[in-house]
């Protein structure tokens, strides 16, 4: 059985600057998959390029059954169409939540099933409500995203991904805009998830969670993935020099 | 003499207080070694030596005053002619002074200039402002139709028709007596004949000369029936200035026995049986003296506190009932059109392709950078032209529209672009379509953000409506010109007329306030979040 996830020399410019340089790797179900690296390595621009919202310029980039590669020959409309897609399969956390201010938390996580799926609010609302049990959220439902602490946000904005049902979370910093003592809630969830057998890959500098939690960790460097190992591994014997410098900087 | 006109405003606003008696003062500030000399010289020999300053109109048009086809720079009309005659006879140059029709008489009591004269009617409401002369012209009025017209031959043929007419005119009086027709009035003559032609009006009645002028010449109009009722224009004159109304009077008398007066109304076309008549009575009169007395011993009595009140009073259903509706519905009409376009034009601009966008940017210039007014009046005289006759209400929520969405398109624009890019990543990464994310996400945001200034540009709105007036709407300020122009009064239908905008404006304020304050329940419970954390435990406000 083929990967769930398959990443085939993925390359991505700004301008002159070489954001990413020919990345490949899968990832199977179940997995959580870390990667990390230092700042403006490129992180960010793979995970966005994982669910469309940066365009690569080679390459492709396989999500269950939707492929996205820059040369298919598709027309615009069903080039958008296409990213879609992959977005439906691909839920996204972002630093700073993005968790929109005008809606309430059961609100920002009915939005877009009653949108894009065309679910009705009845069948939507309950199962938001689960999500956000799930997430810790169960007395906050009602709640605007300026009434929630940065953990309660961050962990509602993961409601709001997964009620689309997604095969695959992707989470970018997740806790990087947090207070140190609300990182853990986050975190959590995350095991938790990772517990049920959802397929998550996570850019962090949460080293001890990546070790103890990821089944594989990429390590990046200036737009190339230098190392892709298990944490053990990556944490105990890495091959390449940069790795160790950077996971130097984190003693 | 052309700088004497440029001071004039300022130099009559010092005086009128002060020495408003002093008519000849007004030329003396030209400079101050000519306001000494001819003080002086005033105080010797007063009337002789001053020109005989009269105002008048010359936007009235044929016959009466018009800038000289030939020579637009002069301004000419039987007025004129009357005018230069009379000055003769008095020895005095005669001047004339351009002043908005509207404000001839307050004009005249303010010292502009000595006399008005500019087929002003002589009426009883006028007679308690000021003194006339007696009668130098006398006509009816005139009905006008189109050539294939034929059902319409008197004003009882005009129950359920549209008839046009000058603003505040004797014609408009006639009209809303009669009753039962919808009544349109005009600033310009041009355009209610225009009008009449293309069949946006049913008949027009105006003062037989003024007909004579613009509707006979016109193959696409004709007369039809005897001209209605009589009027007499008269020259008017302030109250305190008895001996130069005795002077004005002699002179007349003298221009209609000498004939003058009616070779001066054959050259213009207008000489009438009317006229005729008046002048038999005026010849036959043993002694002048009687006509003249005749026509002065009108003295105004004076208003009482009460009669004031009363008359205020009888101010408030116009204003209210015809005026205040409609400037209402105006307003929020063009506001709806404002918004929906302005918020169409504002997304075409951040998100549509190359021309479209430049398109969406030039509307905005283009409206924003031109006068409401030509704009109103383009949609309305002008579109008739390549055959999109819009009717005045249509055309005045379209114009106010069209003008306010441009400004709304910006505060859409601006309001838009202050939404953090992180929202609409969000919004796409969760699988919605770049529209959708506008609908549901960006747009509701942006929104609130724009509440407070689109309440500013509804208010704006609000009071901008008052210039449809000009597309024959009437309105609340059309309600308040007319009040004012057939009472003299307007200082108090002004108050009053600010204060019913106001106090309709206030309103729209509170609620822009309170939608503001519910719509950003986010930003408001953002401190009483904060407060809980710390401690203090303050329940948030909102579920
Ligand atoms: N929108 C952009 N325009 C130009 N350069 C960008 C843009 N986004 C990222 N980059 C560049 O691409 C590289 C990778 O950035 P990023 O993926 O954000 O790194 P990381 O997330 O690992 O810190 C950096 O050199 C960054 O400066
Ligand atoms: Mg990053």
């Amino acid at each position: 059985m083929s990967a769930l996830i398959s990443v085939d020399n993925l390359r991505k410019n700004y301008g002159a600057v070489t954001a990413l340089c020919g990345i490949s790797f899968d990832v199977e179900v179940s997995e959580l998959t870390a990667i990390i690296g230092p700042s403006g390595c490129g992180k960010s621009t793979l995970l966005r390029c994982l669910n469309g919202l940066e365009l690569f310029d080679g390459g492709s980039v396989r999500i269950g059954e939707i492929t996205l590669d820059r040369n298919n020959g598709l027309s615009p409309r069903d080039f958008n169409a296409r990213l879609r897609q992959l977005r439906e399969e691909a839920g996204m956390v972002f630093q700073s939540f993005n968790l929109f201010p005008h809606l309430t938390a059961l609100e920002n996580a009915t939005l877009a099933p009653m949108v894009v799926k065309k679910i009705d609010r009845k069948a939507a609302e309950p199962k938001a409500r689960e999500l956000l049990k799930k997430v810790g959220l169960g007395d906050r439902m009602d709640y605007y995203p300026s009434q929630l602490s940065g953990g309660q946000q961050q962990r509602a904005a993961i409601a709001r991904a997964l009620a689309m049902e997604p095969k695959v979370m992707l989470y970018d910093e997740p806790t990087s805009a947090l207070d140190p003592s609300l990182v853990g809630e986050v975190l959590s969830i995350m095991r938790k998830l990772d517990d049920e057998g959802m397929t998550q890959i996570v850019v962090t500098h949460e080293m001890r969670f990546a070790r103890e939690v990821a089944d594989k960790i990429l390590v990046l460097s200036d737009g190339e993935l230098i190392e892709s190992d298990s944490p053990d591994v990556i944490f105990t014997s890495p091959r390449d020099e940069r790795t160790r410098n950077f996971l130097r900087s984190f003693l | 003499m052309k700088n004497l006109k440029a001071t004039e405003p300022q130099s009559h606003r010092e005086l009128s207080g002060r020495v408003k008696s002093f008519p000849f003062l007004a030329l003396c500030l030209c400079g101050s070694v000519a306001f000494l000399l001819l003080h002086l010289f005033a105080f010797a020999d007063a009337q002789e030596a001053s020109p005989l300053r009269w105002g008048g109109d010359a936007e009235g048009g044929a016959p009466y005053l018009l800038p000289n086809p030939k020579n637009p720079r002069e301004i000419i009309g039987f007025e004129i002619d009357l005018m230069n005659a009379i000055g003769k006879q008095l020895n005095r140059k005669s001047v004339f002074v351009q002043n908005q029709w509207d404000g001839l008489i307050p004009g005249l009591q303010r010292g502009n200039y000595d006399l008005a004269v500019n087929g002003i009617e002589i009426t009883d409401d006028r007679k308690q402002q000021v003194n006339f002369s007696i009668p130098y012209y006398v006509c009816g009025e005139q009905l006008s139709v189109r050539v294939g017209e034929n059902a319409i031959n008197s004003l009882a043929d005009l129950k359920g028709k549209i008839a046009g007419t000058l603003k505040a005119s004797l014609a408009q009086r006639i009209l809303e007596r009669e009753g039962g027709m919808e009544i349109r009035s005009y600033e310009n003559q041009n355009n209610a004949y225009d009008d009449l032609a293309i069949g946006r009006l049913d008949a027009v009645l105006m003062d037989w000369p003024i007909a004579v002028y613009y509707a006979k010449p016109n193959p696409k109009l004709k007369f039809t029936g005897p001209s209605i009722e009589r009027m007499e224009y008269g020259i008017a004159v302030r109250k305190e200035d008895a001996e130069l109304l005795k002077q004005v009077n002699d002179a007349l008398l003298a221009l209609v026995k000498s004939g003058e007066l009616r070779r001066i109304y054959e050259k213009w076309g207008i000489w009438n049986a009317e006229t005729d008549q008046l002048f038999a009575k005026f010849s036959s009169a043993s002694q002048p003296g009687q006509v003249y007395e005749e026509f002065t011993q009108n003295i105004t009595k004076k208003l009482t506190w009460r009669e004031r009140l009363e008359r205020y009073k009888s101010y408030l259903p116009p204003l209210l009932l015809i005026g205040a509706p409609m400037t209402l519905l105006i307003s929020i009409l063009g506001m709806a059109v404002a918004i929906v376009i302005g918020l169409m034009v504002a997304l075409i601009y951040l998100y549509a392709p190359q021309p479209l966008s430049w398109l969406a940017r030039a509307y905005v210039e283009l409206f924003r950078g031109t006068p409401l007014l030509i704009q109103l009046y383009l949609i309305f005289y002008g579109l008739p032209n390549i055959g999109i006759r819009l009717s005045p209400l249509v055309a005045a929520v379209v114009g106010l529209g069209l003008n306010y969405a441009a400004y709304e398109a910006e505060n859409y624009r601006a309001g838009i672009e202050a939404i953090p890019r992180g929202q609409m990543e969000a919004a796409l990464s969760l699988g919605m379509t770049r529209a959708q994310s506008l609908r549901y996400v960006i747009v509701p945001q942006a929104m609130r953000l724009v509440i407070p200034p689109v309440t500013n540009d509804f208010i704006a709105l609000f009071k901008d409506s008052s210039i449809v007036s000009v597309i024959t709407m009437v309105e609340l300020t059309k309600v308040y010109g007319q009040l004012a122009s057939t009472y003299y009064d307007y200082i108090g239908v002004g108050v009053m007329t600010a204060a019913i905008y106001f106090l309709m404006g206030l309103p729209f304020v509170r609620l822009a306030r309170w939608a503001e304050k519910r719509l950003a329940t986010d930003q408001r419970v953002a401190v009483t979040a904060k407060k809980r954390w710390l401690g203090v435990g303050a329940k948030p406000a909102e579920g």
